[in-house]
């Protein structure tokens, strides 16, 4: 144990003095960056400053640092995948890659990472490429600070910006992911941290979970996607502090769950998306202090979802607050905000004493009959909800929030504390 | 001078006018004289274009009255009951007459001290009395020196004053040699002012002369009493 | 007689902008906005709110004071048309100085509030400008139709109650016979149907147009065809205008018509 540590100090104090750094450029020794990974040992540093590489796919397997000084561009010209790397301890910063080919038969990327642990890709450019960051079988990866765009026109012809399979301990933090397949995909993934993230206009998804579990992601910003984030069969996942806005179409959602147990949801923003959270099959998850803002359904949760919580949230100039396709349901709502509760707080508690039915009349019946969407906020509509209000029949009496708040939950300023949850 | 012919009109099965024939001389006062219903106010009212009839003609100074606005600017009107927007003033309601005529008219200063309206300038019309509106609706009519007159119930609501100063401006408009037609239940009215009478019962005229060949007729000094006569007789 | 069309128009418009109703109605329309604006929680349902008031207040009282004005003006049009004038050129200039004045008035009784509110509160322009713009088409719609029924019919009385049977057909029965038209027809492709009998109403048309704006994201949760071509696109929207137009378009030109046949 002793001579270990010794061995270590010494090592450490040993290899820089053996580490040689080899410069590339245009009127260099080496002028290429096949060459200069040839000539490389582990712990090497290649300094490539500036010009355009368009040297076919590059296979790096020795631990080095590759530092890009002018924005070298690394070029695969749409036809290959642009650089393999295999090898542990991999730093790339500085560069711009473009042009990984797409493929119907490989995922071809700008960087794959196979089977290397503690890599590091840091400040690059990735232009149309069809994968452009892609980690398969890693670990202890950082993924920081990339400009990551392409020109996705449909899901076929597309692949994902970065892309996880099989990994594990990635950190994904300040990118700008944007016109991809899917901005950030996760599949056989598990604790892993996404931090603070902009995913737009991607054909599909957002951020895409697939068998994945033990991951957080945190203040990221998803919006004007087919979905801002999409969980699937995935569990204990953290979602907290993120903005999902403008995801709307067809079938667009902010968030989208479908199989996903044991999830936390909390102080997100959704902010006019179609649908805020969409749950299919989702078990266990508590939905806390969220605002639901102008979206055109806030919640749609269907039957199949059980033991949900929603809890402090604000729903805010939402057409629809919740849907439902069954009057069953297996989940609790308790001391949100409506702001279309019209009843009273006698008592003067901060808690209206009139339970709040958040499926409305009209909610109900253009889930039956979608056409009459056509007859949103037309005074019959209103006279009918109203009805409905003052004397509930058809409306499900199983989704019913026993304690309306009667103001706004500022949960950004006085964060609830982890004991609120259980109720 | 405005002429009738074969004026025919009717509202649904009512006949009201069946073939008037009339010719309204210059320099003479007509009085247009029947019980209610009998057609007066839908003459005048098709002379002035507000009642499109069904058939015959209207001639105005020679022209051709009938889907012409323009004979209009010869005719001075004083309705039944005259009423203006409420929220202007007399001076607006003056000013806009004036505009929509395109001429300024003659007198103005005159008429407003005739009928002691200056006073009554900045006032808002919804304040004013019937008399006073009478008043505004004279000075209106007279206003452009028009050739025709056509005066429905000129007097009612007028205080003797004004009622013998408007009286004496009739007088003067036929000496003037004016076309004037005019309605009043009122006879001693129509026996000062009128030389002519329109006899109209039942939409046909059945007399139709001077105010001494009606009194010859029927044996009557007094021109009421001999419209009277003439009711009893039809 | 030239312009005598702009010359009734600046006097009817004269005249009704020291009306106290139309001033009245003005306040009545600021004083409730602007209570569901300050008292209310979110601007998005102020503008819902104040959208419903479009659609059921300004229908109702446009055609109120127009018919309202058309039996008080009565006698001095009488007296106007006796002077050298078309009466096709009174009734235009008549029609859009009333049509003018009930819209400024709601525009200032809808928009003033908005205006104020916008001081230290966010405000999204474009609904704003959508509901405003909505509320000023329906004024000239009901104007129009006020005048329609006010040229045809001697009676206040009668014309009074058809203009409430109209009113009320148009902002509740018509919707009902809808809704259950959707409902009875569920099984075949009526979105066609739908979209062209909502263009058929002008209430209709006036909400369908805010509609547009104001939730759009859930009106794009329904993915027919036909109805995310017709709402989400501005197609939808510019066709509204255009039927819009005609609602007002319409009936003011059979109310000349009749304005410029009739006995008086």
């Amino acid at each position: 144990m002793f001579l270990r540590r010794w061995f270590f100090l010494i090592w450490l104090l040993v290899v820089p003095v053996w580490a040689r750094t080899i410069t590339v450029c245009s009127t260099c020794e080496v002028r290429t960056l096949r060459a200069a990974f040839q000539a490389a040992q582990d712990g090497d540093t290649i300094v490539v400053d500036g010009g355009h590489y368009a040297e076919g796919h590059l296979v790096l397997k020795k631990s080095v640092t590759l530092v890009g000084k002018n924005l070298p561009v690394i070029d695969g010209e749409g036809k290959v995948e642009i650089l393999t790397v295999k090898a542990n301890g991999v730093t790339i910063r500085g560069f711009e890659f473009r042009g990984a080919g797409v493929n119907f038969v490989e995922d071809q990327a700008a960087v794959k990472f196979v089977d290397a642990e503690r890599c590091l890709v840091e400040k690059n450019r990735f232009i149309d490429n069809f994968f452009a960051i892609y980690l398969q079988r890693s670990r202890h990866c950082r993924i920081i600070d990339n400009y990551i765009v392409s020109n996705a026109e449909n899901e076929l012809y597309s692949g994902n910006g970065i892309h996880l399979w099989n990994s594990y301990d990635v950190d994904i933090e300040g990118n700008y992911v944007a016109h991809h397949r899917d901005g950030i995909y996760l599949e056989f993934v598990r604790d892993s941290r996404i931090v603070n993230n902009v995913s737009e206009n991607q054909v599909r998804y957002g951020l895409h979970f697939m068998f994945s579990e033990k991951n957080v992601f945190r203040h990221n910003v998803f919006r004007h996607s087919g979905a801002g984030v999409a969980v699937m069969y995935s569990k204990h996942t953290l979602m907290v502090d993120n903005r999902f806005e403008y995801n709307w179409g067809g079938a667009s959602y902010g968030l989208l769950l479908k199989d996903i147990d044991d999830s936390d949801i909390r102080r997100n923003v959704f902010f006019r998306n179609t649908v805020g959270i969409y749950a299919d099959g989702s078990n266990r998850t508590s939905v806390y202090a969220n605002d639901f803002v102008q979206n055109g359904y806030a919640l749609r949760i269907f039957a199949n979802s059980m033991g949900m919580i929603f809890m402090y949230n604000n729903f805010l100039g939402n057409t629809f607050d919740v849907t439902t396709n069954s009057t069953e349901s297996y989940n609790s709502y308790l001391k949100n905000y409506w702001d279309k509760y019209q009843g009273y707080d006698l008592n003067k508690d901060g808690i209206g004493d009139v339970p709040y039915r958040p499926v409305s009349l009209f909610a109900m019946m253009a889930e039956n009959y979608p056409q009459a969407l056509v007859l949103l906020h037309s005074p019959l509509v209103q006279l009918m909800n109203q009805a409905e209000r003052v004397f509930p029949v058809f409306t499900p009496k199983a989704i019913e929030d026993d304690q309306p708040m009667m103001f706004q939950i500022l949960w950004s300023k006085s964060k609830p504390s982890p004991s609120d949850t259980a109720p | 001078m405005v002429e009738v012919e074969a004026l025919t009109k009717r509202y649904g099965t009512l006949e009201v006018l069946k073939g008037v024939n009339a010719r309204f001389e210059p320099g003479r006062v007509t009085a247009v004289v029947g019980p209610n219903a009998s057609g007066k106010t839908t003459l005048m009212k098709s002379i002035l274009g507000l009642v499109v009839p069904d058939g015959g003609r209207i001639r105005v100074g020679g022209e051709e009255a009938l889907g012409n606005p323009a004979v209009r600017a010869r005719i001075g009107y004083m309705p039944q009951d005259p009423r203006f927007p409420e929220n202007v003033t007399v001076g607006e309601v003056i000013r806009w007459i004036q505009e929509l005529r395109g001429e300024r008219g003659k007198g103005l200063d005159a008429l407003l001290d005739l009928f002691a309206l200056r006073p009554a300038l900045n006032q808002p019309t919804r304040v004013l009395s019937g008399g006073t509106r009478q008043k505004l609706s004279a000075l209106l009519a007279f206003l452009f020196d028009p050739p025709v007159l056509i005066l429905d119930e000129p007097t009612a609501g007028l205080d003797p004053l004004a009622s013998s100063r408007f009286k004496d401006l009739v007088a003067a408009a036929r000496d003037g040699g004016k076309t004037i037609i005019m309605t009043s239940h009122v006879m001693s009215e129509l026996e000062e002012l009128a030389d002519r009478v329109l006899f109209l019962l039942e939409g046909s005229v059945i007399f139709f002369g001077a105010v001494e060949e009606l009194r010859a007729r029927t044996g009557e000094a007094r021109l009421e009493r001999a419209v009277a006569r003439l009711m009893e007789g039809a | 007689m030239r312009g005598t069309t702009y010359k009734i128009f600046k006097y009817t418009l004269s005249d009704l902008l020291r009306s106290r109703w139309i001033l009245g109605y003005a306040l009545l329309f600021a004083a409730v906005s602007g209570g569901i604006l300050y008292l209310g929680d979110q601007p998005t349902q102020a503008v819902v709110s104040v959208l419903n008031l479009v659609i059921l207040v300004v229908p109702l009282v446009s055609l109120v004071l127009g018919l309202m004005y058309h039996y008080a003006n009565r006698d001095f049009a009488l007296l106007v048309l006796t002077q050298p004038v078309h009466r096709a050129s009174v009734f235009r200039g008549q029609y859009l100085g009333l049509s003018l004045a009930l819209a400024l008035a709601y525009l200032v009784g809808a928009g003033v509030p908005f205006l104020l509110y916008a001081i230290g509160n966010p405000v999204d322009w474009a609904q704003v400008g959508l509901v405003l713009l909505a509320g000023t088409l329906v004024s000239l719609v009901f104007t129009a139709l006020a005048l329609y029924i006010g040229v045809a019919h001697d009676e206040r009385v009668r014309a009074l109650g058809l203009a409430i049977g109209i009113w009320f057909s148009l902002t509740m029965i018509y919707d009902s016979l809808l809704l259950l038209f959707i409902i009875l027809a569920e099984a075949y492709p009526i979105d066609p149907w739908v979209i062209g009998l909502s263009m058929v109403n002008p209430v209709d048309l006036a909400r369908v147009m805010v509609l547009l704006k104001l939730d759009t994201a859930a009106l794009m949760g329904y993915t027919g065809a036909v109805f995310n071509k017709f709402l989400g696109s501005n197609l939808g929207l510019l066709l509204a205008l255009l039927a819009l137009l005609l609602w007002i378009l319409v009936p003011a030109w059979r109310a000349q018509r009749v304005f410029s046949r009739r006995d008086f």
